[in-house]
């Protein structure tokens, strides 16, 4: 404990030198690599602090809170400028927060967000995935202007706050419009292939003639629909208007080849602002905002949705 | 031979009449679940998405079968499904062809199950704790080979395993079925099938019988293996992808499941791969009443686990006394020894 | 006797039935308090089913159970032994790893503020265990302690438990006679504080050593109850059987072995079984002799390749072979019928057909499978040269009784067609009819020119049918008795104390 306490003072010691804004040292705990969105953010991530000229220092927690503590009690006594987490669970941070508030070391999180007393970090950048949801609803209000639209609905796995906000936002944008019912949802689990097995079964349930449209909380669970639709003999983005989130590359293949409507970013450039935000904290102790929104960019078939997947299928999704 | 299908029969009666039931709930909460139509070259309905959708399952639980009926368990094929789409995907990605990506997955399936077969058999490790190495590792070494990505492909001769149909029927019900026929044909026609039920009910006494218990028991976690790759390439190439994260996910437990709604012990010995199959499709059908009924997805579970509860208590040795009785004090006499072997355990 | 008081145990009537078969017909028992009641039949006449019915395992389909005067119904072993019937089997089935007092306490430990109290359990322990003249520790793991006492303390648990009936399924059958006597003093302290005592076994000697009645049973039905002190052994016998037992007094047929079949050299393993040489001829049956532990089951073991010799080597008919495991022992036509029968020998699940088929079929390999036809004319030709009762080929083997169990192993082996039959304890547990039925068939396969190595625990037995007698003691080979000096007292002297007797 001794021995570890004067490591700690020692690393400490010498932060400071190293403390030079051109040459930043900042950790980055990320949760893992279960999904092609948290690929693309660690690619991009690591991009932009290339980009920067900072020293990342990566730690992959592969799903476990126990291993980013321990990142993080490492940048710690490696003595970081200053740290990214993103969090694999909202509680259970304080004691390490603590230890690297003692260290003066600025926390950023990435992502998602903690249940910590909010002096405990500097700020957040996440999302809104509420506002995502609404983005999508809106769309899709505008989209039929005022036309009669039966709308099914693919939810993400059941309780999580992805679906539970996705959900909400896209009835709020919704809201209002007496033409647009959504007549169906299940949840596909936020994978492929449950997106096309409960596609198929709206598809009879409800009769593919009948949806005008489908929301799904996900890219990866419409391009499953997307296939259902196909096998079912019906022509999606023409038969059925389709919306989802994400903005992952398949999606825009998709919608380069006109099967799919819209998709609405949750951006995997988390880092960009955040660094930006540590940048000008470091230079002159400029505070944030404890909460930094990231951009839900509506992308429709207006776009060059070609160009956009040749930009996105190298970053990892 | 006649007595032969009547027994057979009697053995799959339960199962079957849990399977009515549940087509039965089917029918209630969508009048036209039986309609089956000819649309855009293939057959359409619900019937037909239940016996595609059981695919996996099914086929993962004609190994699992065997397995269990040696008193042994697979956990992995999970994560063994995951990595042959893995393979697929990224063979048909790097060029090759379809039927090479195919070879190399089942290759790769194989020597997962010869893996866990050599752990079980030949370093004698419990076969739950095995398995779960490969149950756990499984879905990193398929991640490796995807790059953590969904790794889509378009190669049509693929593709057309999961989501092609021959003569109107979906490619995936004819691979289970057929593969199906065939375990059950190779265990039941040679004498395969006896020494496997004789090693899971006692292996001592077998090994004193001269049976090569160590190199059964590694081939049937090795069938294992091949069936697990097989489900693993279909549910790749229904979505032109291989997603390294969710391919498979939980489905180990629903193989098993079915196994056991098979009325197979898991305690080994007698099995057979016809009843597994009708719980593959009990599961999916299940399934299917859950996406018909359009009730709110948080009552999936819930539901899903109030029919299997019923199901399983239908089966329970205390049930099928009571049914015992009943029958038995309708017909004077039977002759069912195997029952009272279950019921009457020394 | 006790016959003036009124029965603490009263069935009357009591009937179970089995799919196509009728276990219990009616069956009538009566116990007094403070008598010892044998239970005899051959196996299968009906005695577990019985006890089953008494102690709730199973479910009677027919009749009454009168426990003082009160009709019982007890569903599971727990309620009759609340009710007052207690069990105890030949396998002991105590925990071997928990201490004695926790065997006996187990589930009924004394606590003391809500914690066990360990010195008060072995306290009393102590003490209940010097009731039944049993001076040990109770704080050592039963294991440590021999078969008898394990079953001494299964006894006074199950009388601790229970202490109105006694019921002592096979209790001596894995004892040696001073291990015996020990459970025999306890069943007669138990006597006297007025406990009805069921008895069963197969060993006859001890019925009339310690019980006052008997009940015979077969095929399901009561034959008589007698009084033993009226009664012969012969009559008892008959009883039993339905027919007078053949005298089988031997006339030992005239050594006319053959050529040598197999022959052992330097054979063994290191901590298993010293180093032996073993020659066997064609037509000739090699007694092993010895107690308990002195390695007959060892021996046959390692012949057969159950247990892998790590020196020595073997050889059939001059030639030299490996004998690995039981499979390459199989493929040169060997053949081992096991002394656990249950755990080693049948597959409890599989019908009597195919276990009779299955070592012919696991050396003929699974994919050449043999035709139905083959299979069923096997298995009925062995079925009636050895008499197997049996309802069906299809029944499992597990619902046969020992003896027929032990014929079954024996078709099984016998339809590989072996050059070497190695039998350990062939006998063992199997009622008198079957008992002189497999003694006839080694006879007549040494007749019939086969090599026998035949290991017992029955000297009688061994007596009759080696010609020659190979005595083990501490997992060496100390005697071999040929031709006349083939006798139980030249065994029993080889065994107890390596100087021969007189030749008679």
């Amino acid at each position: 404990m001794k021995l570890k306490a004067m490591l700690i003072a020692g690393a400490m010691s010498l932060a400071p030198m190293t403390a030079h804004a051109a040459d930043l040292t900042i950790g980055f705990s990320q949760i893992g690599s279960e999904s092609g969105w948290r690929a693309a953010e660690t690619t991009v991530t690591k991009q932009e602090a290339e980009k920067r000229g900072i020293d990342l220092k990566f730690a992959d927690a592969q799903q476990k809170q126990e291993n980013q503590i321990k990142a993080l009690r490492s940048f710690i006594a490696q003595g970081v400028d200053a740290i990214l987490l993103a969090p694999v669970v909202a509680t259970g941070w304080d004691e390490v927060l603590e230890e690297a508030k003692d260290a003066e070391i600025p926390v950023v999180l990435l992502d998602r967000t903690v249940d910590a007393p909010d002096d405990l970090y500097m700020t957040a950048v996440t999302s809104d995935l509420v506002h995502e949801g609404r983005v999508a609803g809106k769309w899709l209000a505008d989209e039929m202007a005022g036309a009669k639209c039966d709308i099914v609905e693919l939810q993400g796995t059941t309780g999580s706050s992805p679906a539970i906000d996705r959900k909400k936002g896209f009835e709020e944008g919704i809201a209002g419009n007496d033409n647009l019912n959504i007549v169906r949802s299940q949840t596909g689990d936020f994978t492929r292939s449950q997106g096309k097995v409960v596609m198929e079964s709206f598809l009879k349930a409800v009769g593919g003639e009948n949806i005008c449209a489908l929301y799904a909380h996900n890219d990866d669970m419409a391009v499953g629909a997307i296939q259902a639709i196909k096998e079912a003999g019906l022509k999606p983005g023409e038969d059925i208007k389709i919306v989802s989130i994400d903005s992952v590359p398949d999606i825009h293949l998709a919608m380069a080849n006109g099967e799919a409507n819209a998709t609405i970013e949750l951006t995997p450039n988390m880092a960009g602002p955040a660094l930006d935000a540590l940048e000008a904290y470091l230079a002159d102790g400029t505070k944030p905002a404890k909460w930094i929104q990231t951009e839900s960019k509506l992308y429709t078939l207006k776009d060059d949705n070609m160009a956009i997947y040749e930009m996105k299928k190298d970053l990892g999704y | 031979m006649s007595a032969h299908v009547h027994s057979t029969f009697r053995r799959i009666m339960p199962q079957l009449i849990i399977l009515i039931a549940v087509l039965f709930l089917n029918f209630l909460v969508f009048p036209d679940f039986f309609r089956i139509e000819f649309q855009h070259g293939r057959l359409f309905g619900n019937l037909i998405d239940v016996l595609n959708r059981g695919a996996p399952t099914a086929l993962l639980c004609i190994g699992m079968t065997l397995v269990i009926a040696t008193k042994g368990i697979d956990l992995s094929v999970g994560a063994v499904m995951a990595i042959a789409g893995a393979v697929a995907a990224s063979l048909v990605v790097d060029g090759h062809s379809w039927q090479t990506a195919l070879l190399g997955a089942l290759a790769v399936g194989a020597i997962c199950g010869l893996w866990n077969g050599v752990l079980v058999a030949v370093l004698r490790i419990q076969p739950i704790v095995a398995t779960l190495v490969l149950m756990v590792a499984g879905r990193g070494i398929a991640q490796l080979v995807t790059e953590g990505t969904i790794l889509t492909f378009v190669n049509p001769g693929l593709i057309h395993l999961g989501a092609g149909t021959v003569i109107g029927i979906p490619t995936p019900i004819l691979i289970w079925i057929a593969l199906g026929l065939l375990v059950t044909a190779v265990v039941r026609k040679t004498a395969l099938g006896m020494l496997i039920e004789a090693i899971g009910i006692n292996e001592s006494s077998s090994r004193l019988a001269g049976i090569n218990s160590r190199v059964l028991i590694v081939s049937v976690y090795l069938i294992s293996g091949f069936c697990a790759a097989l489900a693993g390439v279909i549910v790749a190439a229904d979505i032109k992808g291989a997603d390294a994260n969710n391919a498979g996910l939980w489905l180990e437990l629903d193989a098993i499941l079915a196994v056991v709604i098979g009325g197979n012990s898991l305690l080994g010995g007698r099995f057979s791969i016809l009843a597994s199959l009708i719980g593959a499709l009990i599961i999916q059908s299940v399934n299917s009443v859950i996406l018909l009924s359009g009730m709110p997805p948080e009552f999936n579970l819930v539901i899903k686990a109030l029919i299997i509860i019923a199901i399983l208590v239908i089966q329970s040795p205390t049930v099928k006394h009571a049914l015992y009785i009943l029958r038995a004090s309708a017909e004077p006499l039977p002759s069912d020894p195997i029952k009272e072997a279950k019921e009457s355990p020394q | 006797m006790a016959s003036a008081t009124e029965p603490v145990l009263e069935c009357r009537g009591i009937s179970k039935f089995f799919p196509g078969a009728i276990a219990l017909d009616a069956v009538d028992l009566t116990l007094y308090p403070g008598e010892v009641h044998a239970l005899l039949g051959e196996n299968g006449a009906g005695k577990s089913t019985l006890i089953k019915c008494l102690t709730g395992a199973y479910r009677r389909d027919a009749g009454k159970i009168l426990l003082d005067g009160e009709e019982i119904s007890p569903g599971s072993t727990q309620d009759s032994q609340k009710l007052g019937i207690g069990t105890v089997y030949q396998e002991v089935n105590l925990l071997p790893n928990l201490t004695v007092a926790e065997n006996l306490f187990l589930g009924r430990q004394p606590t003391r503020r809500g914690l066990i109290s360990q010195r008060k359990m072995l306290t009393m322990a102590g003490d209940l265990l010097a009731e039944f003249g049993l001076r040990i520790n109770p704080a050592e793991p039963l294991s440590a302690y021999s078969v008898a006492v394990q079953q001494v303390v299964a006894i006074a648990r199950a009388v601790e438990l229970s202490g109105k009936v006694l019921i002592l399924d096979e209790p001596t059958a894995s004892l040696d006679r001073d291990e015996v006597q020990l459970v025999f003093s306890v069943v007669e302290k138990l006597k006297a504080r007025g406990l009805a005592i069921v008895f069963i076994t197969h060993f006859l000697d001890q019925v009339f050593e310690i019980s006052d009645r008997a009940t015979v049973l077969r095929n399901g039905r009561v034959i008589g109850t007698r009084e033993l002190k009226n009664t012969s052994q012969t009559e008892i016998v008959t009883l039993m059987l339905g027919r007078q037992l053949e005298d089988r007094i031997q006339d030992r047929a005239p050594a006319r072995t053959g050529d040598t079949l197999i022959e052992l050299k330097d054979f063994g393993k290191r901590g298993v079984m010293e180093p032996f040489d073993l020659t066997v001829r064609k037509g000739e049956v090699v007694g092993l002799a010895g107690l308990l532990g002195s390695g007959r089951t060892e021996t046959a073991g390692l012949i057969f390749g159950a247990i892998q010799a790590d020196q020595g080597e073997a050889l059939l008919e001059g030639r030299k072979i490996g004998l690995g495991s039981p499979r390459e022992a199989v493929a040169h036509r060997f053949a081992l019928c096991p002394e656990d029968r249950k755990n080693d020998g049948i597959v409890g699940d599989l019908s009597v057909r195919e276990n009779i088929i299955l070592a012919l079929q696991a050396r003929q390999g699974w994919f050449r499978p043999l035709p139905k036809a083959k299979v069923n004319e096997l298995a009925e030709a062995y079925v009636k040269a050895l008499d197997i009762r049996l309802a069906s080929l299809d029944m499992p083997i597990r619902l046969l009784s020992g003896g027929n169990q032990q014929k079954a192993l024996l078709a099984r082996w016998l339809a590989t067609n072996p050059v070497f039959l190695i039998l350990d304890e062939p006998t063992r547990g199997i009622d008198v009819g079957a008992h002189a039925e497999i003694i006839a068939l080694i006879e007549k396969l040494r007749e019939d020119g086969m090599a026998l190595l035949v290991a017992s625990s029955e000297m009688e037995e061994l007596v009759a049918y080696s010609t020659r007698v190979i005595v083990l003691r501490d997992r060496r080979q100390v005697r071999e008795l040929k031709g006349d000096e083939i006798t139980t007292s030249n065994i029993v002297a080889a065994i107890a104390d390596d100087t021969m007797a007189e030749a008679v």
